[in-house]
């Protein structure tokens, strides 16, 4: 099990104080985020890829990661997420396999298909091919890492010929591949029929969503022949603020919450907190959530918290990741205690998928 | 057993909206001959969460009920208040974050209330539209009631007459279990091998 943090880089406004990192502000912040994932026991950093206003996140996160990985030991690099829709699989080939050498193989991503339409035409491509554009990019993507001398032809893009992509990935082993989503079942099924890993975004929606997608997930892996669906490679996101008692949790957090961008104004704390994953509060409230998570979702491999959005300070965000490195020290006793969880159903898709 | 829902927007207690679902609903019930079962949705108590699902993309617990039970419904009766000239923001904003399919050949009942009848039209220049847009199929008899109508005998035989019709409506459609978007999304994908060949 590993255990970590994503960020999507947003540049918010701290409610509290009024006041706007700058891009500058923000970027270095993300740098000593990392680090200090590292030094508090993380497992695994991972950020978003960014294209516009508010976001400060990486449009290329290899130029990030690689900086990290020059300046840590252990933790892993990831992304939350790579486009896979918009960016060239060619260029994510090299990009990605040059970090791998660059962090001696600590690394992985995440494919995911973007927050926002207008992304697509940025990079002359047409939102209505999304699901399409996943798919052919990331066939072409594996076969990259797998195969040279690569002859390819496909809707998207133009053909290869004799093509290799360069580097070739560390040692021959191709960086593993995650493939995130919230409701897409294509997706869910693009990651069971290579036998990727597949993560649910989970944060800010309610855990029914999560539960169907990963049972999806879990019976698609096993019919594709890559193991038991309880052994499926699933990632979960969690969000948290946490405070020694749950009270100042509460009263520390609220302020960003009311105004916090995608979820502001809407339900209160409380409401939210009962209807998502998000946790505010102690350092034992935040394990037992955490833990409740295998009820639904079964044994998993990787569990990612966002702690650093709406305009939390740097000074706040790392005082977060120390309390986060005790819940994690914690977490930990409780690997081997085995996932209660209802025996995975196959959908009942009228015999659709064969 | 057949499945009727009454979605009502309207605002006060008593309200005419709620008063005209509720004749609209049990005049169906009656006209329908067999065994029924009526869910009343009352948007009022759902207002909050209704922002809320603009806000967030998700329901509520009790606004996912009231939209599984529209989308599993043999049968819906729409009610709304007349608010400048249309149908009210409330009542627009339920529809509106509806599951895309929800109402696919849905039988729909679409009634209205105001002040005076001279926003009767509502009806065919709001109402049916909306419904039509979501692919329901819309009763041909709208039933909308002015404040004075309430006080009349004609709004009792317009309300029988548009429950007539979609009892008739719904008896002659096989009763059907609808699939969520989910399942739905699951059944029009296919298989993989045919999504790679693009």
């Amino acid at each position: 099990m590993e255990y970590g943090i994503f960020t999507v880089g947003d540049v918010t406004t701290d409610p509290t104080t009024g006041r706007t990192p700058s891009e500058h502000q923000r970027i270095k912040d993300t740098v000593a985020l990392a680090l200090k994932a590292e030094e508090v026991g993380l497992d695994v950093f991972a950020t978003g890829e960014h294209h516009n206003p508010p976001f400060a996140a990486p449009a290329n996160p290899p130029v990030l990661l690689a900086h990290i990985a020059a300046k840590t030991e252990r933790i892993k690099l990831s992304t939350s997420t790579t486009l896979i829709t918009t960016n060239d699989p060619v260029r994510i080939a090299e990009d990605y396999a040059y970090l791998q050498h660059l962090a001696d193989g600590r690394m992985d991503l995440m494919l995911g298909r973007g927050n926002t339409g207008p992304v697509y035409p940025w990079f002359g491509k047409d939102i209505r091919e999304g699901i399409g554009l996943a798919i052919e990019n990331y066939a072409l993507l594996h076969k990259l890492w797998r195969e040279e001398n690569i002859d390819w032809q496909g809707k998207y893009r133009t053909p290869l010929q004799a093509f290799t992509s360069t580097p070739r990935p560390l040692d021959g082993t191709p960086p593993f591949v995650w493939h995130g989503s919230i409701r897409s079942p294509e997706i869910a099924e693009q990651a069971a029929y290579y036998g990727d890993g597949f993560f649910s975004n989970h944060i800010f929606w309610p855990a029914e969503h999560t539960a169907r997608m990963v049972a999806l997930y879990r019976a698609r892996f096993e019919h594709y022949g890559h193991g038991k669906a309880e052994d499926a490679i699933v990632g979960l996101g969690g969000q948290v603020y946490l405070a020694r008692n749950s009270q100042d949790a509460v009263r520390e957090f609220r302020p960003y919450f009311d105004v916090a961008p995608v979820y502001g104004h809407g339900p209160s704390l409380e409401d939210f907190m009962e209807q998502t994953p998000l946790t505010v509060g102690s350092p034992q409230q935040v394990i037992e959530r955490t833990l409740s998570f295998k009820e639904y979702a079964g044994n998993y491999q990787r569990q990612l918290f966002l702690v650093d959005h709406a305009g939390m300070p740097l000074d706040k965000v790392l005082a977060q990741l120390d309390l986060l490195g005790e819940v994690v020290a914690e977490l930990r006793k409780h690997e081997d205690q085995p996932a209660v969880v209802e025996p995975v159903e196959t959908p009942d898709t009228e015999g659709s998928l064969r | 057993m057949r499945k009727i829902v009454v979605v009502s927007a309207g605002l006060s207690d008593p309200s005419s909206t709620s008063l005209l679902a509720t004749r609209l609903g049990d005049a169906t019930v009656a006209a329908l001959g067999e065994e029924a079962e009526v869910t009343h949705v009352e948007l009022r108590p759902l207002a909050h969460a209704l922002t809320d699902h603009l806000l967030t993309g998700f329901a509520s617990t009790e606004l996912a009920r009231a939209q599984e039970a529209v989308a599993q419904a043999d049968a819906v009766i729409a009610v709304t208040p007349v608010f400048s000239a249309s149908y009210s923001g409330l009542f627009k904003t339920f529809f509106d974050v509806l599951e895309t399919g929800s109402l696919d050949g849905t039988t729909v009942l679409v009634g209205a209330t105001a002040g005076t009848a001279r926003h009767s039209l509502v009806l065919e220049h709001a109402l049916r539209p909306l419904f039509s847009y979501l692919h329901a199929v819309v009763v041909p008899t709208g039933v909308f009631a002015a404040s004075e109508d309430f006080g009349g005998t004609d709004l009792e035989r317009r309300i029988e007459r548009a429950a007539g019709e979609l009892a008739t409506l719904v008896a002659a459609r096989p009763e059907t279990a609808r699939l969520d978007q989910f399942d739905r999304d699951l059944a029009a994908m296919g298989d993989f091998e045919d999504l790679l060949r693009g």
